[in-house]
């Protein structure tokens, strides 16, 4: 009877207690969510248009925002630091494009997920090689980004706290999943990425370049993984250590459903927001940590009742 | 039906393709004229689709060349076919099909599009007016096919018959000076047929463009086609107007088989 107690009433009547608390348990999954919103973004941008799962992904992140402090650090002024990791990034996808998707084009999925991992491996060595491997502070107000937080009265006594740098990774990450989004759905450009994802064969024969929109995805999740970069950095430091973050896109990715951008965000706010309550709520229930497996318990589920994700595209089959 | 029509556009000459030791097509030389409408025809694995797939880039031939327009083509890639002015259909419809009509219609302007990638990035200026010019173009194309109330529809959906139109529509859009259909009318029934082979026409008749097609339905390639080549076994066994095609021995006996020798034993 108490079990029941605690799982049904007794988190449900902590919530009712203390709002400000629920509201700031709310706004830091929010906050989380967006984040991996951004990660899973890079993913599916990816996965659109080449049917690629790109390991990758984790590391590019790191990779952008460690050559990003990287340059200030030998001196670079910020903001041409920020101009030169996006070349590089850019340098990146034609790399990508030419020495690993051009000679693998038609090869099974594996085989290209199997060089990803390699690509980790080698963006790894050579992050270390050239800017070392101790941790990094990002450089945000360098960037003009906001530091600092705000107190807004919430309930009765209550405070809610908000970072400024959540409020603007919240609005960055915004603004770039509807430019995406748009892209996507509304320019030549994007046409030919769905067109790329959706048949090689009936995209080239209308004049689409594979080689072309190959490299302006790649560029793409370069740019999305260095928002993503010094996004995360900012809150943490920028270390290797947060290649490991990408995986928890995954839980993101089959919720949302691998090839939709809104989806993306909206996997990534149920994960976060999950995440948050789960853990501060039901967390004491099992002793605590459940915010590390809870993502993919849920992820577990929705493969068994809908595979596609929420957004995903539904799979059209004739027989 | 004799058209007039004008000089060669395209050229196929000693065309030998194999793959490993299979010859999917031998030594096969042919023209097709400005303005025409010319049928590949055989029985199948004659090597029809692989002759259509040399001409789009898709598979390169290890002897002989291809003039199109004048210019003798190298290897070249399906995009760079595309971009040459050759549209084509596929056998097995390949449609973009998660996306609508629309969209895979206008698809086929991609290389009529120019603006710059970051004008596409903002949707801005050029790149909005281009959208804008490019779409009343398609609509047209639309309204030709008769297909404005599946606008919206992702192609996966529609019925085989619809999918082929929509197939038929991306290539228009390209406005290619050489069209190549494959099997247009392939698992249709006879209504299908005939609006498709009107429509084929009409393209032929109106806009001027030239045709390659291949066809199985000999009613339809004798109506539709000014000239024939006939394959059997990846070698060409005839060439000519439809009635001396039909005329031809060499075409009968691939069609219908010859009398066995061994019968009379």
């Amino acid at each position: 009877m108490s079990l029941l107690y605690d799982i049904f009433i007794g988190p449900f009547a902590q919530m009712a207690d203390s709002p400000d608390f629920l509201a700031q348990v709310l706004w830091e999954g929010f906050v989380s969510g967006i984040l991996y919103a951004l990660i899973a973004l890079g993913f599916v941008l990816i996965f659109k248009a080449s049917g690629v799962f790109n390991f990758a992904q984790g590391i590019m992140v790191v990779f952008a925002a460690l050559t990003l402090v990287g340059l200030y650090q030998k001196g670079v002024p910020a903001l041409l630091a920020l101009v030169l990791t996006i070349a590089v990034m850019g340098l990146l996808a034609l790399a990508v494009e030419r020495f690993i998707m051009r000679p693998l084009v038609n090869q099974p999925h594996v085989i290209l997920l199997m060089a990803t991992i390699g690509l980790t491996y080698f963006l790894v060595g050579l992050g270390e090689l050239v800017f070392g491997g101790e941790p990094k502070q990002m450089i945000t107000t360098e960037l003009g980004l906001p530091s600092g937080s705000t107190e807004i009265p919430f309930g009765q006594q209550g405070v809610v706290i908000l970072q400024h740098i959540d409020i603007a990774a919240a609005v960055i990450a915004l603004v770039m999943v509807a430019g995406l989004a748009f892209f996507f759905n509304r320019t030549r450009i994007g046409r030919a990425l769905r067109a790329v994802a959706d048949d090689h064969q009936a995209a080239l024969s209308v004049g689409i370049s594979l080689h072309q929109i190959w490299a302006i995805v790649w560029f793409a999740s370069g740019i999305v993984a260095l928002a993503t970069g010094i996004m995360w950095g900012a809150r943490s430091d920028v270390s290797f250590a947060l290649e490991i973050i990408a995986l928890r896109a995954l839980p993101v990715l089959i919720l949302g459903g691998f090839t939709s951008v809104p989806g993306a965000i909206v996997g990534g706010l149920i994960v976060g927001i999950g995440e948050k309550l789960g853990e501060i709520y039901w967390g004491p229930l099992l002793g605590g940590g459940i915010e590390s497996w809870l993502a993919y318990m849920i992820a577990l589920i929705f493969l068994l009742f809908r595979p596609q994700g929420l957004f995903g595209e539904r799979i059209i089959e004739r027989v | 039906m004799t058209r007039s029509t004008g000089d060669v556009i395209l050229n196929v000459e000693n065309v030998s393709l194999r793959f490993g030791g299979v010859k999917a097509v031998t030594d096969i030389s042919f023209d097709i004229r400005k303005g025409e409408i010319r049928a590949i025809i055989g029985p199948n694995g004659a090597g029809k689709t692989s002759m259509l797939n040399v001409i789009n880039g898709v598979y390169h031939p290890q002897k002989g060349t291809i003039t199109f327009k004048g210019r003798v083509r190298k290897a070249m890639q399906p995009y760079q076919a595309a971009k040459s002015g050759i549209a084509r259909t596929f056998q097995n419809v390949a449609l973009f099909k998660g996306m609508s009509t629309l969209d895979n219609i206008m698809s086929g302007r991609y290389l009529r599009m120019r603006s710059n990638f970051l004008w596409q990035l903002f949707y801005l200026g050029p790149a909005r007016d281009e959208e804008i010019a490019h779409r009343r173009k398609v609509e047209e194309i639309i309204d030709f096919l008769e297909i404005q109330h599946v606008r919206k529809v992702p192609v996966g959906k529609l019925p085989y018959g619809l999918q082929k139109r929509v197939e038929l529509g991306r290539a228009l859009a390209m406005e290619p000076e050489l069209l190549l259909l494959d099997e247009p009318m392939a698992g249709m029934n006879l209504e299908e047929k005939e609006d498709m082979s009107r429509y084929i026409l009409d393209v032929n008749h109106e806009f001027g463009t030239t045709i390659a097609l291949i066809e199985h339905d000999m009613g339809v390639v004798m109506d539709l086609s000014d000239r024939v080549v006939v394959l059997d076994y990846g070698r060409k066994i005839a060439d000519g107007t439809p009635s001396e095609v039909k005329a031809n021995h060499a075409v009968l006996a691939a069609y219908l088989g010859v009398a066995h020798q061994e019968k009379s034993r």
